[in-house]
């Protein structure tokens, strides 16, 4: 992969930004909402665990705005999504709700898990997000069971499941994606592809520099995009989805995006430059779209009323989630087994 | 007399072993260039060099295996698992593979290789980042299991690891890795042997044994009962749960007649209840009162902080399980 990311890596791409046709501006303004909107709960979930209001591992996917917008507006509701600890933005793109989502994240009793679940364990069946998963790899083939269901009750859903560019090298990857091409599964398998496994830039580890190829070898149809453009995420998961739907198998997409921030909260990232990161602000998916819509027409102040109101909004959602009770001591030994 | 942290003895020993002996290797994840995700491994790529801290990418099956195949060939691997809960992603190549293969080939291959990494809860990670494992690694016959839980013996039991000719199992309880105490000077060799409890605490009314961070915990509850109820707890630190040094647990109960085994993996068929068995099928006679266990209880770990807190076995739920043996009526 070049040095320069999504600029440079589109040379590479299959799919790029003058190749998608444009989306309606509506459309395009509500998705500067949603993008923001995540990079704002993001950045707050962020400040509250510099003040220690949050313990463990807590990922944010600032910078990879764009994969998740652009596929909330591809898929159906009804349609699966497995994804991993970097999930938030999956889950509130697909329209999860801030305050139950900063609630469960601070360990309360208003979030969407009673607080037991946390920033790594986003969930909720009614939104089709069917869990984001703390050990690397383990949601694939997950997802691909769900596309399995789809496929032999005939429903017409199908599956979505992000992964990084890390995970690629887990085993049972490429035991999911050998079966999921043999059984021709309605499923999407979306890389973020943010070129770094924690604190190991990915070519260290990596004997192939470019994920798509790898299922290429199971004959599977895999692009690269630019996963920092939403217009383009939007073509490439819809177009997938339309395969999976009429019976036509997986498709892999390598989105090429960038982690702006560490990789978890906490994350002295002793491993990157200050530059390298400046650099990648300039292609980043608030950055991409922004300008998109001011090429379109869309006047600056039209977007700083967007920005304001969700700001105000998710300043409520934390103060919200922030008020939240404790769950009771009981709850610790509650759920361990379903009920009849 | 100089003080370390728990991370500084173990890096020290991995330092040391790795200059004394070439066959001893590290392999795992952001283990090299970044020395670890909790540090642990600092410094150590720029003297031994990539190939003998090697970085892998996130392959756990893949790299145990091929350090049960190194060690097969003679080499002393040493695997960083970063939380130890992955080790499920690959516990074909730990318990099927490389805890059985000194036996099944009567005794003509052996491996000499040590699992390390942290684990626990306490830092609200979660369900699949805060498990303690040792119980479960237990079971499996083939397998050495050592659970330090101060620097001094990090460092000693982490060398007589490394030299074991079988698998260990090197657990550093997360909770402990900021956690700072007495060592001989750097240039003192020392070693802790494996399997052999030390007394932490001497005490007269009950026997309280522990390990790993729990011991942190026992010996502040055992202050406080001391305080605030005048009960005397002696507190043994096990080090290793396999091998299991019941003589040293004997002669304390010999001495105190009470017996209460405290540690963070699951209660239900954990190493408490093996210890309380033991006891019951081997020294019956030195109990004046029911030995009793406290484990952890029968739940996943929750990222709520609260929560996480009434399920842990620590001090306060420590102090509660001895005040529930000291009130247990003696034997008729
Ligand atoms: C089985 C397993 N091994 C290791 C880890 C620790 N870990 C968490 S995230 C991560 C890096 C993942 O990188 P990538 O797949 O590129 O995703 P990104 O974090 O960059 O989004 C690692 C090694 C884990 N959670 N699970
Ligand atoms: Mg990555």
């Amino acid at each position: 992969m070049p040095e320069s990311a999504v600029k440079a890596s589109s040379a590479v791409a299959e799919i790029t930004v003058d190749s998608v046709p444009q989306l309606p501006v509506d459309q395009l303004q509500n998705m500067y909402r949603m993008m923001y909107r995540i990079r704002r709960v993001e950045e707050s979930l962020l400040e509250l665990a510099e003040s220690g209001k949050i313990g463990g591992a807590m990922h944010t996917a600032i910078g990879h705005e764009g994969s998740a917008v652009g596929m909330a507006d591809a898929l159906q509701r009804e349609d699966y999504l497995t994804c991993t600890y970097r999930g938030h933005h999956h889950s509130l793109a697909r329209g999860m709700d801030a305050k139950r989502a900063i609630a469960e994240v601070l360990g309360r009793a208003d979030g969407f898990a009673k607080g037991k679940g946390g920033s790594m364990h986003f969930i909720d069946p009614s939104l089709g997000l069917m869990g984001a998963n703390g050990i690397v790899g383990a949601q694939v083939p997950q997802a691909a069971g769900m596309a399995l269901a789809s496929k032999i009750r005939g429903d017409g859903r199908i599956a979505i499941t992000f992964f990084g560019d890390g995970a690629m090298y887990q085993g049972v990857m490429h035991e999911t994606f050998n079966m999921a091409q043999k059984w021709s599964l309605p499923i999407i398998f979306y890389c973020e592809n943010n070129r770094y496994s924690e604190m190991t830039p990915i070519t260290r580890t990596s004997s192939v520099e470019e994920m798509y190829t790898f299922v290429r070898a199971y004959g599977m149809r895999s692009v690269q995009i630019d996963g920092n453009d939403v217009e383009v995420v939007y073509h490439t998961v819809k177009e997938a989805a339309e395969r999976a739907r009429a019976g036509e198998g997986p498709t892999y997409i390598e989105g090429i995006t960038y982690r702006l921030a560490g990789h978890m909260a906490g994350d002295l990232e002793t491993y990157r430059s200050e530059e390298e990161i400046e650099e990648q602000r300039g292609y980043e998916p608030l950055v991409v779209l922004k300008n998109k819509l001011l090429d379109r027409g869309v006047s600056e102040e039209t977007l700083q009323v967007i920005r304001q109101e969700v700001d105000a909004e998710v300043e409520e959602a934390v103060e919200f989630a922030q008020n939240s009770p404790w769950p009771d001591d009981a709850e610790a030994y509650t759920d361990v087994y379903a009920l009849a | 007399m100089r003080k370390t942290t728990y991370i500084q003895a173990i890096n020290e020993a991995l330092r040391e072993e790795m200059r004394d002996d070439e066959s001893v290797f590290m392999i795992g994840e952001d283990i090299g260039h970044y020395g670890g995700l909790f540090r642990v491994t600092r410094k150590l790529m720029d003297e031994f060099g990539p190939n003998r801290v090697i970085d892998t990418p996130i392959s756990e099956q893949g790299f145990m295996g091929m350090a049960v195949g190194a060690a097969m060939t003679g080499m002393r691997p040493i695997v960083e698992l970063m939380y130890m809960d992955f080790f499920l992603v690959c516990a074909d190549q730990i318990f099927n593979q490389g805890a059985k293969m000194n036996y099944m080939t009567g005794g003509v291959v052996n491996v000499p290789m040590v699992i390390r990494g942290q684990h626990g809860g306490g830092k609200r990670y979660g369900s699949q980042h805060s498990q303690c494992v040792e119980s479960t690694f237990a079971q499996f016959p083939g397998i050495k299991v050592v659970v330090p839980a101060t620097p001094y013996d990090a460092k000693g039991l982490l060398i007589s690891a490394v030299r074991d000719p079988n698998p260990v199992l090197f657990l550093e309880h997360k909770m402990l890795y900021f956690t700072r105490g007495e060592m001989p000077d750097a240039d003192e060799p020392y070693t802790v042997p494996i399997g052999v409890a030390d007394v932490k605490r001497e005490g007269s009314d009950m026997t309280l044994a522990t390990f790993s961070y729990c011991l942190l915990q026992a010996l502040e509850a055992a202050e406080e009962l001391e305080a605030e109820h005048g009960i005397s707890v002696e507190v043994v630190d096990l080090r290793s749960i396999v091998p299991l040094d019941m003589e040293t647990i004997y002669a304390s109960v010999a001495k105190t007649g009470r017996l209460l085994a405290v540690h963070e993996s699951q209660s239900n068929c954990g190493i408490g209840a093996e210890i309380v068995a033991r006891i019951y099928e081997e020294a019956p006679h030195l109990l004046t009162a029911p030995a009793r266990r406290l484990g952890m209880a029968p739940a996943s770990i929750p990222v709520s902080g609260p929560l996480e807190e009434v399920l842990l076995p620590w001090k306060k739920n420590i102090k509660a399980a001895v005040l529930e043996t000291m009130r247990t009526p003696t034997f008729a």
